[in-house]
């Protein structure tokens, strides 16, 4: 405990004479941190974190999994992008997980994440992320941290106002950035036509309840605008989801100056609960597409694409009741739904204010029809009607709002750098904050549910600029942890990112935890490759494939000698790691492989690809280091020029064949 | 004999590096600390302590524990008494008690850890034995595939 304070003493020590320096730097650049934040931000070596923190990779396409307070990072999940390092992508069985209707995709953009909800609560199951590029959604499962299901979106483009999901994970969503003509259409037509035949779609993805299986139940086929940003309302507003458009002007070209026309754009509200009466009413259109559905199953460590072939149209300008569009101030970002359901905050890119909507207010008004008119068909309700209120002077450029479950927002603000705490009630500024620099996503724990856990707020910065030491003209990405806690928000800590970070949740560790598993059950292995024990070890030639069962334990492969494979084979590696322990992973790497490495946790298969390209001996080895006798666990393949007759052996420990019978 | 303790301990912090802090929760410190006084070698440290075994084999068990043995220790233990990464199971029956046998393949990281014949096996193995998870059924059935394979009928 003495040392504890110590190290507590020459931390705030530190800490006064690195602010001494920072003072030098230019202005703004650490004046906003107190002595106590490295005491708040301390987590002890072999300590545990106090809350997980998913963070989306961006144009890395993957998900990294930080702690907090600390900032350490934990994991990096690949879900969108593939990775040599652990081989998701290259290895046979986990390839598929990254097919599309387009064929093979090796790489997408990942914004947006939303942890699984039961009665609006985290309950910790699953987490959510959306592709932008190539629209799809994924669900990772966090007992394993595995991508378990890709869905593909058709009729979409620019999956970006995703993957929310409802209160009861009942759907996630997923609405078009760029509107786009519907896939069964022809879509051969002048890009000037964008009013006539671009159309803008919302996918509502069904969750099974038991094992989060998802599958497209309907679409909603809406005016064609970009759909930006969404949340799912939640209690009273349980039934409604509402979605964020900007370029409500329906411009084709040059976005920067045509989309930015208009004073006000729109948040559409969407009842979902109306359009499951109509499905059921049987006025979906069921329409010919092409988009890939792919699930990863644990039991046979094998992932499996299939191409579904049809999607539910629900035409919304035919089914009026659905959608009503809510005027909302200059191109609007963030929709957010506070923990109660009452209040929607629209946060509107260009704006210097911040309107606050009613859910109350807006059911009244359709009950009265109390529309300003319509947009292509659908019923616009007029602004007043709608709004509770707007903040006003909150900042400049207001992105995105998240809730402490105390009655107050913190609100992003992009252009003027800041962070600001506002009272939903009384719609006044509390405190504010700066970021360094250029805010734009934020995350408190469970920020988006009905039961935040607001202890910190995350900041994921657009610019690093001064914060790091430089590294060329590419910078870290960073995110920056406020203690809000009190009533003035303070920033304790700087951590650096991949990708470049957008949406993120966080939630208290002990919701994930003690659901996480430590290694898959060798009994339960059900890969059709598996070798379960060495005693099943075996080599196999069909025609010029071949398939090598191999084991892998502390360490040492069976078989680890192979001969008589020829040039042109292609030789597909099955490792199984026999190993039944925690943190026992075993690498397999081939010389020369043009793909990856494979990493194998306990328990598992995986196959690995390699075509022998020419005559020679080529060595594998174990890339994870295993034990003490690690550098040992290696071995030799051999490979003979086409139709020689070097007959097919297989060992380990066995020196075959006798040396003899290959001497010159 | 002080040197010894010292490299194996260096040995023992070398290989296990990072893992037993890994594997407990904050706050759990100290919690398998036993008084080392009444530690019974021959028992070694676990669940088992008493294991009744009959005169003769039981072949059910045996066969049982045999499929066990394929899948999760042959990769590292001959039925010889020839060492591969570990031991040659040859006679291993009547070098240890059923029950310090059933405690190690079950009870693995804090034998190693504390067992002094455990201890002694790692200094000629160099490679911790994997915990390779068995049941409490299946450790009984292997016991019994060992007394098996050293002439037990």
């Amino acid at each position: 405990m003495k040392k504890l304070k110590l190290n507590y003493v020459l931390l705030s020590l530190s800490m006064i004479v690195i602010l001494g320096m920072i003072a030098c730097k230019p202005k703004n650049a650490g004046n906003a941190v107190s002595a106590d934040a490295a005491e708040k931000a301390y987590v002890a070596p072999g300590h545990y974190d106090e809350f997980y923190n998913f963070v989306s990779g961006g144009f890395s396409g993957q998900m990294s999994v930080y702690g907090l307070p600390s900032g350490r990072l934990l994991r990096v999940v690949p879900i969108f992008s593939n990775d040599p390092e652990s081989g998701y992508g290259y290895s046979e069985e986990t390839k598929p997980m990254l097919n599309t209707s387009h064929g093979f995709i090796p790489w997408d953009d990942q914004h947006h994440l939303d942890l699984s909800q039961t009665n609006g609560e985290i309950d910790g199951r699953w987490v959510f992320a959306n592709a932008n590029n190539t629209p799809r959604v994924a669900r990772v499962d966090l007992r394993t941290f595995h991508t378990a299901e890709i869905i593909e979106l058709p009729n979409s483009s620019g999956n970006h106002s995703s993957p929310f999901i409802t209160e009861n994970t009942e759907y996630v969503v997923a609405g078009t950035r760029f509107s786009v003509p519907p896939d069964n259409v022809n879509g051969d037509v002048p890009i000037n036509t964008y009013k006539q035949n671009f159309k803008g779609t919302i996918s509502f993805i069904r969750v099974a309840k038991e094992d989060g299986k998802m599958d497209i139940a309907f679409q909603l086929q809406c005016p064609p605008v970009d759909f930006d940003l969404s949340h799912a309302g939640k209690g009273k507003s349980h039934g409604w989801f509402f979605f964020s458009c900007y370029n409500t002007e329906q411009a084709n070209t040059l976005l920067e100056v045509n989309a930015s026309q208009r004073d006000k754009d729109f948040i559409m509200a969407v009842n979902w609960k109306k359009a499951e009466e109509y499905i059921k009413a049987g006025k979906g259109k069921k329409v010919p597409v092409k988009y890939a559905h792919n699930v990863y199953n644990e039991s046979t460590h094998t992932a499996t694409s299939e191409i579904k072939n049809e999607v539910l149209v629900l035409d919304t300008k035919e089914l009026k009741d659905i959608c009503y569009f809510i005027p909302c101030p200059k191109s609007p970002h963030g929709c957010d739904v506070d923990p109660t359901g009452e209040y929607i905050v629209g946060s509107g890119k260009l704006a210097a204010l911040i309107p606050v909507f009613s859910f109350d207010k807006i059911q009244a008004a359709i009950a009265k029809k109390d529309f300003a008119g319509d947009y292509e068909g659908i019923p616009v309700i007029k602004y007043e009607s709608a709004l509770y209120g707007e903040v006003q002077k909150p900042g400049l450029g207001p992105l995105h709002t998240e809730f402490d479950g105390k009655g107050n927002a913190i609100t992003s603000f992009f252009v003027s750098s800041e962070i600001v705490k506002w009272n939903i009630k009384d719609l006044k500024v509390i405190d504010r904050q700066p970021t360094f620099y250029s805010v734009g996503h934020l995350c408190i724990p469970g920020g988006d549910t009905k039961k935040p856990n607001a202890k910190y707020v995350i900041a994921y910065n657009k610019i690093t600029k001064d914060r790091y030491l430089p590294t060329g003209p590419e910078l870290a990405q960073s995110a920056q942890l406020y203690d809000i806690s009190g009533d003035k928000m303070q920033l304790i800590l700087d951590f650096p990112t991949i990708g470049e970070p957008h949406y993120a949740q966080a939630v208290a560790a002990d919701v994930i935890k003690n659901n996480s598993i430590k290694f898959y059950k060798i009994e339960e292995n059900k890969n059709a490759f598996v070798a379960k024990g060495e005693s099943e070890a075996k080599v196999v030639r069909t025609g010029n494939k071949v398939d090598i069962y191999m084991t892998s334990i502390r360490s040492h492969f069976v078989p680890d000698n192979i001969e008589g494979i020829k040039v042109g084979d292609e030789v597909f590696f099955h490792v199984t790691n026999l190993e039944q322990d925690w943190d026992i992973p075993h690498g397999f790497a081939i010389k020369g492989a043009p793909n990856g490495e494979l990493l194998i946790m306990p328990g598992e298969t995986q196959t690995l690809k390699w075509v022998a390209e020419k005559s020679g001996i080529f060595p594998f080895y174990c890339t994870d280091f295993c034990s003490a006798l690690h550098q040992e666990m290696q071995g030799y393949i051999r490979v003979s020029p086409q139709g020689s007759n070097v007959p097919l052996l297989f060992s380990t420990g066995k020196n075959l064949p006798k040396s003899d019978s290959t001497k010159k | 004999m002080k040197l010894n303790l010292f490299i194996l301990s260096m040995v023992f912090f070398l290989i296990s590096c990072g893992y037993s802090s890994a594997d407990k929760a904050p706050g759990t410190d100290g919690a398998n600390t036993k008084d080392i006084s009444s530690y019974d070698p021959n028992r070694g440290l676990g669940k088992f302590s008493k294991i009744e075994v009959s005169p003769n084999l039981d072949d059910a068990k045996a066969t049982a524990g045999e499929k066990v043995y394929g899948v999760k220790c042959s990769s590292c233990h001959k039925l010889t008494g020839e060492k591969l990464v570990g031991p040659g199971w040859k006679g291993v029956t009547s070098r240890h008690a059923p029950e310090w046998i059933m405690n190690f393949v079950t009870n693995t990281d804090e034998m190693i850890n504390k067992d002094p014949k455990a201890q002694a096996l790692l200094e000629i193995c160099l490679v911790r034995m994997p915990n390779q998870n068995l049941s409490d059924d299946d450790a009984r059935n292997i016991y019994e595939f060992m007394r098996k394979n050293d002439g037990v009928k």
